[in-house]
């Protein structure tokens, strides 16, 4: 049951200290270790402005974790960021699933253009200089109507 | 432009060419409406992946007011629509897009 894949992102008031964000990473290791789960990447975005205010913060500390584990274990989690008082905002998000989706219309794109290039007598991979070169200038690109930023 | 200024796209096709002859600076600026042709960014640009944490892509999504730019102004097809949709409201949560803003 443990080949579920979540994200855990977290938000740290602005300033907190690198000792503090460690120390609460290391409280989400524990718990994550003693869940049977494993921590597969670890991600400090670092501040950043947030589009809002949380509990009167401009500005928060963005930190990512991807995790491996059981639904339980993320329950536990939860639960945890919840009641601790430093953690301004968290959410977990299950990604496991929707990656699966994403890498197979990835491949099924990339071998079902290699067997159309095959067919047509070309080389399956895209040789460099050949077609429509991608970043042609926005004057002639009639696809959008001024709705780019 | 008030109403009746504008010409109807269909009905004025036969009538444009004549207008072109005519020449359309001496009607003013009467220029016939033409739409670009809308197309799914996320289908011509082959994105797979809408992605929450990905502010840059969401941001043309979400205009100044802070809604979701709805399908028939963006052009995105219905299940790439749905995921951004998705997608918006994640990074909502997590204050990387805001709920509203005036």
């Amino acid at each position: 049951m443990s080949d579920r894949q979540y994200e855990l992102v977290y938000i740290l008031p602005p300033d907190t200290t690198d000792q503090q964000v460690t120390d609460l990473h290391g409280q989400v290791e524990q718990v994550v270790a003693r869940m049977n789960g494993q921590i597969e990447k670890n991600e400090n975005w670092g501040r950043r402005r947030m589009a809002y205010e949380i509990g009167h913060h401009k500005e928060g500390v963005y930190i990512l974790d991807v995790i491996n584990g059981s639904g339980e274990l993320m329950k536990e989690l939860d639960r945890r960021l919840k009641v601790m008082d430093q953690v301004i905002r968290h959410m977990v998000v299950r990604v496991d699933e929707e990656k699966r989706v994403v890498d197979r219309t990835r491949t099924k794109r990339q071998t079902e253009s290699e067997r159309r290039r095959v067919k047509r007598g070309l080389p399956p991979q895209r040789q460099p200089g050949e077609g429509r070169s991608t970043d042609a200038d926005d004057d002639n690109d009639d696809r959008f109507d001024g709705m780019e930023a | 432009m008030p109403f009746g200024q504008g010409r109807s796209g269909g009905g004025g096709r036969g009538k444009k060419k004549t207008d072109k002859k005519a020449g359309d600076k001496e009607k003013g600026q009467r220029r016939p409406m033409f739409r670009r042709r809308k197309v799914c960014k996320f289908c011509a640009d082959k994105i797979d992946d809408i992605n929450y944490k990905d502010v840059k892509l969401l941001g043309p999504f979400v205009p100044e007011r802070g809604k979701i730019l709805p399908r028939r102004i963006s052009g995105t097809c219905a299940m790439h629509q749905r995921k951004l949709q998705v997608a918006i409201k994640r990074a909502r949560q997590i204050a990387l897009v805001p709920y509203v803003t005036d």
